[in-house]
């Protein structure tokens, strides 16, 4: 498939390179392991391909989605995927060379722009693979930046993110992961907090809204672990951001996320989209790629990678990170989305996801049964509390077509009754509704 | 003439205050309703304020800037930028795909999951090995998961004085970068003079201490590691785990299946070998391999098929972790799947073979006025090297620049970094013969110009947006916001 | 003031120049110009200790990070911060205004131990 060659062109190439057959050009390979058996299925052709994929992709049975836990259902407009899916983006590769990859280049530098502004946070990087492995390198970086040897992390963080992270700082010597609980209301436990922070504690990670949904006193935290000369790195929802206080206000030192909020669909999770923020005193500590604003020899604006000597093709084994590439499409769909909203779409669409998550919540609470397990303010997702298994919750209202929430028993001790919901502006009245009859009937 | 329109305004630039892309129908209440007036912004962002239009206006002019595959040859080296079919494009954005959320109920994703199942039962036939993890989103990302992999697997038979991986100086940065971040000592061991292992300094170097023996085949300089076989005996009885970079498995593809050469892991770009687009950069996918042996020790959750159900199994021992959230990069995971649906046994070699053929087409071509550094047969590209004393001067990176203005995106430069002024051209298979002819007058053409007005060369490219970037005064004085 | 000729120099590139118990502590002319337009060097931290041979500094250019192993051993009392604002002094005053840092040293013999001048460019000969 998709190879141009004619027997005539193949016979000229050979004669060109001087051989008799592509056979000899493989006379480096053992001969004896030449053309295994494969066992590969029959070949099938484009239309085919089609028929085949399109009934895989039927088996999967939609859903009235109000599950969220660290991926989101938005509204996508159309104009994101018409730019970014144009070839001139898609089939480019890495911008090395910046001449004639300016295009890449200069949509990565107003990502990393437009993420700056909306976190308050003084730099970004062009994106890591996702928010769980954005979080695992920003915590190496405060490692190596505080030379201390414990990380504190809130109970309250996504699942996922804490085995990421546990994965990545496995084999640092010495290095141990602590967590410090929420409590009754769903947020950290400040006196908790205080106590568990250290002269040790390299950082602690702050997600808000956390895993449970809840919103955190920020500047309470923030003004502890600085107290205790450990750095801040804040996990956050961006888009939430267009109505929240942002990490630069309460003075994050690394600020990560997870991008797909931002113009990408949801995927089943992957790719995602790891946004990297720090204060530019840490600069240089940040892992991948960054673009900057350079000058070509005529004194005009170009732009360009830049502070590459962090990078592991310059420095190898002493590189900050392995990293080398970063989600370049996915960051393009994340920038052409908040330039069509701007900040006020943004603002509105942040105050929808606000308004119909406690829409819901009232709707859930009537319930007989139900109820709100945490008080702490809460942006497009919160806790319910049911009477039975929240497991049971799920199966039996995918039978209705709706996709009710994480169940969190898996994760949180004593929460098996609890189930995250999510409603974003996706969802209308009468989805709210119908969610609510459909509990109602269970 | 300087435009008046231009071409590289930022979108800050062009914002109009009020101006609007899209609106929402707006929420009853502002978010002072639901939120205490301390947990919200004080500021509104600065972002652009665009009409819809002007946004697209704005990105497709952008867009027009970059040279792509779609558009230009594509010869870099290691990068294997082969046609992105676009039925992959079509199938890759169905809804049923696109709109599913990864912690949607096991049986309303049954597609994704038999998607996924299927794609590592494929890619299990293609290289010989036991098992695959779709998880790791990029080539890098999969290096770590492999070396983290070994590292559980000897842990686990607590052979805890293994510290060290074996790296050769002809591997990417990634290699030696992988293994420090997953706490092993790196030992760099020289190549030989004919570009290959030196098995001495390799026999050298191996000891208890060795954890992991990573080796790109064929290798960075587009060599198939002749004595690949006695190399793997050698790690194995060292007690040590051959990790092959699969970077490379373009050169490979139904020739030869890894594991048949030894290989313990592996990882795959799909990006690169099952011809899924580079994006600008990403999102890849990196999935890795494993003999049997190591096979428990891959991150969870796996895909498992069982009693006519896909699930996906986070029960896993022995398992190392979780490598990212969720699973992983689905989206790019399928276009790899539908990419290997096209072939079957008798047509998948075309790939290698093909790739092989055009790589000493162009090398062959070329021979006289760029030489290749080793001069013999190569696998799927070919490195080549100048002197810039016998060229006027004019040094690779000219070369490179200058190649933009004849249409022709660049090279990989300056790597393998044993290779002085080193240019890495890697065709692939989908180049047709023309295309490779018109690069290779490209090339004598530029020859000529070395030799006859060598300035035009050192001062190009002429015919970009801009012409040769400082790059040094962006380094030392960083703007990268606005 | 350290020039060239009153520096001694360590096979790696680096030179001190002492008074009292105090080494001034840069890089070769022939260095910088190895490693060409310096855009960062990620000095040490005042307070640090330092051993002779071992990297204590990297020196950044656009496509090289070049590691900087300290000449004698001591506790670094003083960075050049100059240096922040202006990684190039490197390159344009590799000997003056481009030291990198001073160290109070505790093996002053180590000192005796480095080359001088004549013996230094020697080597670059070879």
């Amino acid at each position: 498939m998709f190879i141009p060659h004619t027997p005539q062109d193949r016979e000229e190439m050979l004669q060109k390179i001087g051989v008799s057959s592509v056979k000899e050009l493989l006379a480096q390979i053992p001969q004896d392991l030449l053309y295994p058996v494969l066992d590969l299925p029959r070949a099938l052709s484009e239309q085919e391909l089609s028929a085949h994929v399109r009934a895989l992709a039927a088996r999967n049975k939609p859903l009235k989605n109000f599950i969220g836990a660290g991926i989101y259902e938005h509204f996508i407009p159309a104009a994101v995927q018409a730019l970014s899916s144009r070839g001139e983006f898609l089939t480019a590769y890495t911008p090395y060379q910046a001449e004639a990859s300016q295009g890449t280049l200069q949509t990565i530098y107003e990502f990393q722009s437009c993420i700056c502004s909306l976190f308050d946070m003084d730099v970004a990087t062009a994106s890591h693979y996702d928010g769980a492995t954005a979080l695992a390198e920003a915590v190496l970086a405060c490692l190596r930046i505080t030379g201390r040897k414990e990380i504190l992390i809130s109970a309250a963080l996504h699942p996922h993110y804490k085995e990421v992270l546990r994965t990545y700082v496995r084999h640092q010597p010495g290095v141990c992961v602590k967590e410090s609980p929420f409590g009754a209301d769903g947020a950290l436990d400040l006196a908790a907090l205080e106590k568990n922070l250290s002269a040790q504690t390299a950082c602690f990670v702050l997600p808000t809204p956390n895993f449970l949904g809840c919103l955190e006193r920020a500047n309470e935290v923030a003004a502890r672990v600085h107290q205790a000369g450990a750095l801040l790195t804040a996990v956050v929802n961006p888009l939430a951001l267009g109505v929240m206080q942002t990490p630069g206000s309460y003075g994050a030192d690394f600020a990560v996320a997870e991008g797909q909020p931002l113009g990408n669909a949801m995927n089943f999770g992957g790719p995602g989209l790891g946004i990297m923020t720090a204060k530019k005193a840490y600069m240089r500590q940040l892992p991948g790629r960054i673009v900057g604003i350079a000058k070509d020899k005529n004194g005009r604006r170009a732009f360009v990678l830049t502070l590459q000597a962090r990078e592991q093709h310059i420095r190898r084994e002493k590189a900050s990170s392995n990293i080398c590439s970063n989600e370049a499409l996915c960051a393009l769909n994340a920038v052409i989305y908040l330039t069509l909203l701007g900040p006020q779409g943004l603002r509105e669409v942040a105050e929808l996801n606000l308004e119909r998550a406690h829409q819901l919540a009232e709707r859930l609470e009537k319930l007989p049964g139900f109820k709100r397990k945490f008080t702490a303010p809460f942006f497009n997702e919160f806790v319910l509390e049911c009477p039975v298994p929240a497991k049971q919750i799920v199966r039996k209202l995918e039978k209705k077509g709706i996709g009710a929430g994480y169940a969190l028993g898996a994760d949180f001790k004593g929460l098996e009754n609890c189930l995250l919901v999510c409603a974003t502006e996706t969802k209308t009245e009468a989805d709210l509704q119908a969610y609510a009859d459909a509990l109602g009937g269970i | 003439m300087e435009p008046i329109l231009k071409h590289n305004q930022l979108s800050l630039e062009k914002s109009r205050p009020g101006r609007r892309g899209v609106r929402f129908t707006p929420a009853q209440h502002p978010a002072q309703t639901y939120l205490p007036q301390a947990y919200l912004r004080k500021e509104a962002p600065r972002l652009p304020e665009l009409s819809e239009f002007e946004t697209v206006r704005h990105f497709t002019r952008l867009s027009e800037l970059n040279y792509c595959l779609d558009g230009e040859f594509y010869p870099l080296g290691s990068c294997t930028m082969k046609y992105n079919p676009k039925a992959y494009d079509v199938l890759s954005a169905l809804d049923g795909f696109t709109q599913v959320h990864p912690f949607a109920p096991e049986s309303s994703v049954q597609g994704t999951l038999e998607m996924l199942y299927r794609f590592e039962e494929l890619l299990k036939k293609v290289t010989g090995l036991a098992a695959f993890t779709l998880q790791p989103a990029a080539g890098a990302h999969g290096e770590l998961t492999g070396i983290l992999t070994a590292r559980a697997y000897h842990d686990a038979r607590k052979d805890f004085k293994r510290t060290e991986v074996i790296v050769p100086d002809t591997a990417h940065g990634t290699n030696p970068a992988t293994a420090h971040m997953a706490g092993y000592t790196v030992i760099n061991i020289q190549s030989a003079p004919d570009g290959c292992v030196d098995k001495e300094a390799l026999q050298k170097a191996l000891s208890d201490k060795t954890a992991v023996v990573m080796l790109t085949v064929p290798n960075t300089v587009g060599l198939f590691e002749k004595d690949i076989r006695e190399i793997a005996d050698m790690v194995h009885k060292a007690g040590a785990l051959f990790y092959l970079d699969g970077a490379n498995f373009n050169a490979l593809a139904g020739l030869v299946k890894p594991a048949d050469l030894g290989a313990d892991l592996m990882h795959l770009n799909v990006h690169k070998s099952f011809a899924a687009p580079h994006g600008g950069g990403g999102p890849g996918a990196g999935p890795v391999g494993a003999a049997a042996h190591v096979a428990p020790f891959l991150p969870k959750p796996r895909v498992e098929y069982k009693n006519g159900k896909y699930t996906l199994q986070g029960k896993l021992p022995k398992s190392l972790g979780k490598m990212k959230a969720f699973y992983g990069n689905m989206a790019v995971c399928l276009r790899g799947y539908c990419y290997l649906r096209q072939f079957d046994d008798a047509t998948f070699k075309d790939i290698a073979e093909n790739a092989v053929l055009n790589a000493n087409y162009v090398r062959a071509a070329l021979k006289g006025k760029f030489n290749a550094f080793f001069d013999r047969t190569c696998m799927h590209e070919c490195v080549l090297s100048i002197n810039p004393a016998e060229m006027n001067g004019v040094h690779t990176s000219d070369i490179a620049k200058r190649l933009l203005d004849y249409g022709f995106y660049a090279p990989t430069i300056y790597f393998p970094l044993i290779v002085p002024e080193a240019m890495m051209i890697e065709p692939t298979e989908t180049e047709s013969k023309q295309m490779l002819d018109a690069f290779v007058a490209v090339m004598e053409k530029i020859y000529d110009e070395i030799h006859i007005e060598p300035q035009t060369v050192k001062d190009a490219p002429h015919t970009q947006c801009v012409c040769r970037i400082d790059e040094v005064s962006a380094a030392r004085e960083p703007n990268l916001r606005w | 003031m350290h020039t060239e000729e009153n520096c001694r120099f360590a096979k790696t590139h680096e030179w001190a120049h002492v008074e009292g118990d105090i080494a001034t502590v840069g890089i070769s002319n022939h260095a910088q110009e190895e490693i060409s337009d310096i855009v960062f060097v990620d000095l040490p931290k005042v307070g640090q200790q330092v051993t002779a041979g071992q990297n204590c500094c990297v020196i950044e250019s656009v496509k090289s990070a070049s590691e900087i192993y300290a000449p004698v051993s001591g506790e670094v009392v003083e960075v050049n911060t100059a240096l922040a604002n202006d990684p190039a002094l490197v390159n344009r005053e590799p000997h003056g205004n481009g030291w990198l840092f001073k160290v109070k040293m505790t093996a002053p013999a180590e000192y005796e131990n480095l080359m001088d001048l004549t013996a230094y460019k020697a080597t670059l000969k070879k």
